[in-house]
């Protein structure tokens, strides 16, 4: 009896959670703030700064969603979340979105009911050598001891690599990105693979940044981007929708400085760009109706912190120390990876 | 015949001892060259010494700090001509000091956990040195000074550094002319502290209080007539009553007429020393009563308490602190009905509590083993009950040969605080030092936010330790 009553708390928990996560927009508008899983810190994506104020490529997104839904960029509380709690955070409710530069893999999106609803950082995993080793392919580390985190895609992506190329290594496993620094700088590994972005800021914090290249290879896929749980679609879409607006104002040279300008004259100008007008709310198009937020949600998650390119530049661009060039991520328009379905 | 004997007339002056059996090369001789194996060790321990201090040194001493970040550093490093053995980067300290103590609490209420950690020294004083009149003052005077300059450091306003210094005058007045009064305070603590960390209304965390007063109202009202349990169950209901039906109406009230309120703090914002020393005082503060009950109710002749108390134990002290913790985090959630949501420093607290009750239940149960067969007979003798007995007979012998397992129990429970970053909370050691290194000014600092860290703890920690030999020694009757 004891063993049935159990059985069937644990059986009446499980359906009343499982419909309680149908309307998270409800809930998000209800609570009047997003909560959003974010990492516990990653140079240039995500971690608060010295007031406390969180920053970051992938905290400028979750703001970005915020504006969208709630016409706020700062009623958004960041969760920090660590590689082993973020998805159960999501799952158990805990977090409404997570941003918080997770690969896309298979078995994530099937086997633990996730939705990944966007890609905005396309990565790869990568090698880092000292110059004077006298390596210019990834494929002369024959026998190299090589650094690497443990726990992670990285670390199968490695051995499947030397695996196929028929090489040997001897894995120098470290806990976090610092220790690998710690441990490559001393000299106990010859190598240190990560994603592309994670080397290019460690080689960047480094004292002789010149002294060290980044091998020409990436061996890997690493499609980042937000995450919801599975079954509420339109929260999906809302999010997609926002970081598609992003890209959709880089691509229409729509900037958080000069959006205004152009709200005036689109609404002045009957022969405006109509995606333009479209994606802005401006006159009587209302595209939020649909999705069930205000017509200003693209507006307002564009005044959030620009566009997709502005959130760029400004927190892993070429003009900060973490130097990253657009590689992939540059719009389609430019040879890059980053394309919006159209608006309409 | 003439009389040959002689009799010195005075005393000889004593002369000094042979230079080999006094002073330093006595000592010296004794302690580290007494025979060939211990002087071949000691010249041994001081090679390492010596190598130790000669790779640390320079790079201490050549530390920097001031500087705006690493890059920083290492140019004035460089300039300075030691660049060679390099130089440690303090002005990474200097300049995020606050998140290492703070986290992301708002730096405008910094004042608030520094108030209340320096009440919790004059909260602790009656505890630490029950009666004793200028131990009691002396430790509420310096606390005072301290926080006046501290909260004058941190650039707090004037009138919230007067009201504390005003506060702190008082309980030193009050810790002068009736020592044993402070209790009161030491009562009043969790909820003063509750209310200044978290903020929100006052009423609210009075309205709480008040649960806990009309338990014990109806507890001493009743006790005599039912028994000690029953009583407390009783006691128990009312107090839930009041918090789940009366109090928001009241309080509601309270605030809408008489609105005093500080401005609200999410548990998400705090972080570093504050996170470790509310959850390690919270968990200390707690473990220890519901540890005794624990130990007792292992003892005890009923079944049930006895099974409960032994399946409690045994199960946490079966399970790694980390297991009970991804439990906290994960597995409360999908129990809980949706949208509870349960704050997760709220959650790790209780784990926590739990986890170190079973410690010290069972180094209470050492205690409790150890005394003599003849004490509880003696307390039976004497005609007292069973919770009599416990309080007056054997509890303080118990507790007190228990002091350094309870003591050690503590120091690794606050150690264990750090184990909050897997959960994702930002503990000094993990969490904080992962936040600061992440910006690009100090990326690439390895040793010393685990240095500046672990200086505060080894400080932390070894004052308990200290604290404990110092109570051994005075609660000390026998003559060993």
């Amino acid at each position: 009896m004891n063993k049935s009553v159990l059985l069937g708390t644990v059986a009446a928990a499980t359906i009343v959670a499982g419909s309680a996560f149908a309307g998270t927009l409800d809930d998000v508008k209800a609570r009047g703030e997003l909560i959003c899983g974010s990492n516990t810190g990653l140079t240039g994506f995500g971690a608060p700064d010295a007031s406390g104020n969180w920053a970051g490529f992938d905290v400028d997104l979750c703001r970005a969603v915020a504006a969208a839904v709630l016409g706020d960029p700062t009623k958004v509380k960041f969760v920090p979340t660590t590689g082993e709690t973020r998805f159960t955070a999501l799952a158990s409710g805990e977090v409404d979105v997570l941003v918080r530069n997770s690969t896309w893999t298979f078995s994530r999106d099937n086997d633990l009911k996730l939705d990944f609803v966007a890609v905005n950082y396309y990565d790869g995993q990568g090698f880092m050598v000292k110059k004077d080793l006298g390596v210019s392919s990834a494929k002369e580390l024959d026998g190299a001891t090589v650094c690497i985190q443990t726990g992670t895609t990285t670390e199968l992506n490695l051995a499947d690599f030397f695996k196929s190329n028929n090489i040997s290594y001897t894995p120098v496993t470290v806990a976090d990105d610092s220790e690998a620094q710690r441990q490559y700088e001393a000299g106990a590994c010859d190598a240190f693979t990560t994603d592309a972005s994670g080397l290019a800021s460690t080689r960047a914090a480094m004292a002789d940044p010149a002294n060290h290249i980044i091998l020409p290879e990436i061996i890997s896929k690493e499609p980042l981007g937000p995450v919801v749980r599975h079954g509420d679609n339109n929260w999906g879409d809302i999010v997609r929708w926002s970081y598609f607006a992003l890209l959709i104002a880089e691509e229409k040279g729509i900037t958080k400085a000069n959006i205004d300008d152009i709200v005036k004259a689109a609404t002045d100008d009957a022969s405006y760009d109509p995606e333009v007008k479209r994606l802005l709310g401006v006159g009587d198009n209302d595209t939020g109706k649909l999705m069930g937020v205000d017509a200003k949600w693209a507006y307002n998650a564009i005044k959030a912190g620009g566009n997709y390119g502005e959130i760029f530049e400004a927190n892993i661009g070429s003009a900060t120390p973490i130097g990253l060039a657009r590689g992939l991520n540059a719009l389609w328009t430019e040879g890059g990876l980053q394309y919006a379905p159209p608006l309409r | 015949m003439a009389d040959i004997s002689f009799v010195r007339h005075q005393m000889l002056d004593p002369q000094a001892p042979p230079t080999s059996q006094s002073g330093v090369v006595k000592w010296l001789r004794e302690n580290l060259f007494s025979g060939p194996l211990n002087s071949v060790l000691t010249i041994l321990a001081l090679i390492s010494i010596y190598s130790l201090i000669k790779g640390a040194m320079p790079w201490l001493l050549n530390g920097v700090w001031n500087a705006n970040s690493l890059t920083e550093c290492r140019q004035i490093i460089a300039d300075s001509g030691a660049a060679e053995v390099g130089g440690a980067c303090w002005a990474m300290v200097r300049v995020r000091w606050n998140q290492f103590i703070y986290g992301l609490y708002p730096v405008a209420e910094y004042w608030r956990p520094t108030t209340a950690f320096a009440l919790m020294f004059v909260a602790l004083a009656p505890v630490l040195y029950y009666g004793l009149q200028r131990a009691n003052a002396l430790m509420a005077g310096i606390v005072g000074v301290l926080l006046v300059l501290a909260l004058w450091g941190l650039g707090t306003d004037g009138y919230h550094i007067a009201l504390s210094a005003a506060v702190m005058a008082g309980l030193t007045a009050l810790a002068w002319v009736a020592p044993k009064k402070l209790v009161w305070v030491t009562l009043a603590f969790p909820a003063v502290a509750y209310w200044l960390l978290w903020g929100g209304s006052v009423w609210g965390t009075v309205g709480a209080v008040a649960g806990f007063g009309l338990f014990a109202l109806v507890w001493s009202l009743t006790q005599r007539h039912v028994g000690v349990v029953v009583a407390a169950a009783i006691g128990l209901i009312a107090a839930v009553l009041w918090w789940s039906l009366v109090q928001s109406h009241i309080t509601g009230v309270l605030a809408q007429w008489f609105p005093i309120e500080l401005r609200y703090v999410r548990s998400d914002d705090f972080g570093g020393f504050l996170l470790a020393f509310v959850i390690g005082i919270t968990a200390i503060s707690a473990s220890l009563p519901i540890g005794i009950l624990l130990a007792l109710g292992r003892q005890s002749n009923m079944l049930l308490v006895k099974t409960l108390s032994v399946s409690f134990i045994e199960f946490f002290r079966g399970v790694p602190l980390i297991t009970v913790l991804f439990s906290a985090n994960f597995m409360l959630l999908y129990f809980l009905p949706p949208r509870t949501n349960f704050d997760l420093i709220l959650r790790v607290i209780i784990v926590v509590i739990i986890f170190a009750s079973a410690y010290i239940a069972e180094v209470v149960r050492g205690g409790l083993a150890a005394l003599p067969r003849g004490q509880y007979e003696a307390a039976d003798a004497l005609g007292l009950d069973y919770w009599q007995a416990q309080r007056l007979i054997i509890m303080p012998q118990a507790l007190k040969i228990s002091i350094p397992g309870i003591v050690s129990s503590f120091i690794g429970l606050f150690k264990d605080t750090t184990l909050v970053a897997l959960v994702g909370l930002m503990d000094p050691l993990q969490g904080v030092r992962k936040i600061v290194l992440s910006d690009t000014a100090w990326r690439g600092i390895y040793w010393e936010p685990f240095i500046f860290v672990g200086v505060i703890f080894f400080v932390v920690c070894f004052s308990m330790s200290r604290y404990s030999m110092y109570l051994e020694r005075k609660l000390k009757t026998d003559h060993r």
